[in-house]
């Protein structure tokens, strides 16, 4: 079958729902925040395969996923500064023991 | 079946059995191995759709950049050749009764839904427009948002330093 819309919705949402459930599943930051760019790259795919099969005359869904690739690389820096914070505080990094906001 | 078709099937399992093995692996280092090959298959995916520049974006901002970031921070972090403790049982099948609950939803919304395309002549894009379009302040253009992500890369890179910080033991 020639590979269309539907086929590139289907990468996107699958990718998505795998994203979702690493972050249910994971107890480490580190992996968390895996899933969290996993989440954000079947983002980037949706909005790719909308503006190249629904509107290929404009681009604004490959601008909407560059922007969201720079807040996500910000995001990615920000968590692992905190997470190595959070390392030298209480030398693990799982969400368990990490109950206090401030201390 | 032609080259290009087998090439799209290639790079969506490369993506999804790498994703899948990311979040169930207990090795974090495989983990962030197989986070990078799925990245790579997105940014082939891109390749495929013949969006080239978000495709080079891809691989060098998330590939090249996030990736070694999360690896680095992960030899920072644990200990060599610990394995990631096993989650309990219940909380794993409910986690994928969950996702898979949501994933059937998301499909059978999409199949019922039919999507109108536009009738109007297909744009290539290449980087002159997009760069054009990127810093235009007219109609369609994306200056002002443009403006915003630096001052929200300005304001990240300054919060990362000063969370990162080891702060000095203050004196009694």
């Amino acid at each position: 079958m020639e590979p269309g819309l539907y086929h590139l919705l289907f990468i996107s949402a699958a990718l998505f729902f795998i994203g979702v459930f690493g972050f249910f599943t994971r107890r480490n930051l580190i992996t968390m925040l895996m899933s969290i760019e996993l989440v954000l790259n079947s983002v980037n795919l949706n909005f790719i395969a909308f503006n190249k099969y629904l509107w290929p005359h404009r681009l604004d869904g490959l601008f909407f996923s560059m922007f969201v690739i720079a807040i996500a690389a910000a995001e990615a820096a920000v968590a692992i500064a905190i997470i190595l914070n959070l390392y030298r505080s209480h030398q693990s990094i799982d969400v368990e023991n990490a109950e206090a906001m401030k201390f | 079946m032609t080259g290009s078709t087998i090439i799209f099937y290639m790079l969506g399992a490369l993506t999804l059995v790498s994703g899948v093995l990311a979040v169930t692996t207990r090795q974090i280092f495989r983990a962030a191995i197989f986070l990078l090959f799925s990245l790579i298959g997105i940014a082939g995916l891109f390749f495929w759709l013949q969006y080239d520049f978000i495709a080079a974006v891809q691989i060098v901002v998330y590939v090249g950049g996030i990736t070694v970031l999360i690896i680095f921070s992960i030899f920072l972090t644990q200990q060599a050749g610990e394995l990631l403790p096993k989650q309990k049982p219940v909380r794993q099948i409910f986690s994928a009764l969950a996702a898979f609950c949501g994933f059937a939803l998301t499909m059978l919304q999409l199949y019922q839904h039919s999507f109108k395309k536009t009738t109007d002549q297909a744009l290539i894009p290449n980087v002159a427009d997009i760069g054009n379009q990127m810093l235009s302040v007219g109609d369609n253009g994306f200056a002002l948002p443009f403006e915003v992500v630096s001052i929200l890369l300005l304001a990240a890179m300054i919060g990362c330093i000063v969370i990162a910080l080891r702060s000095k033991p203050t004196v009694a």
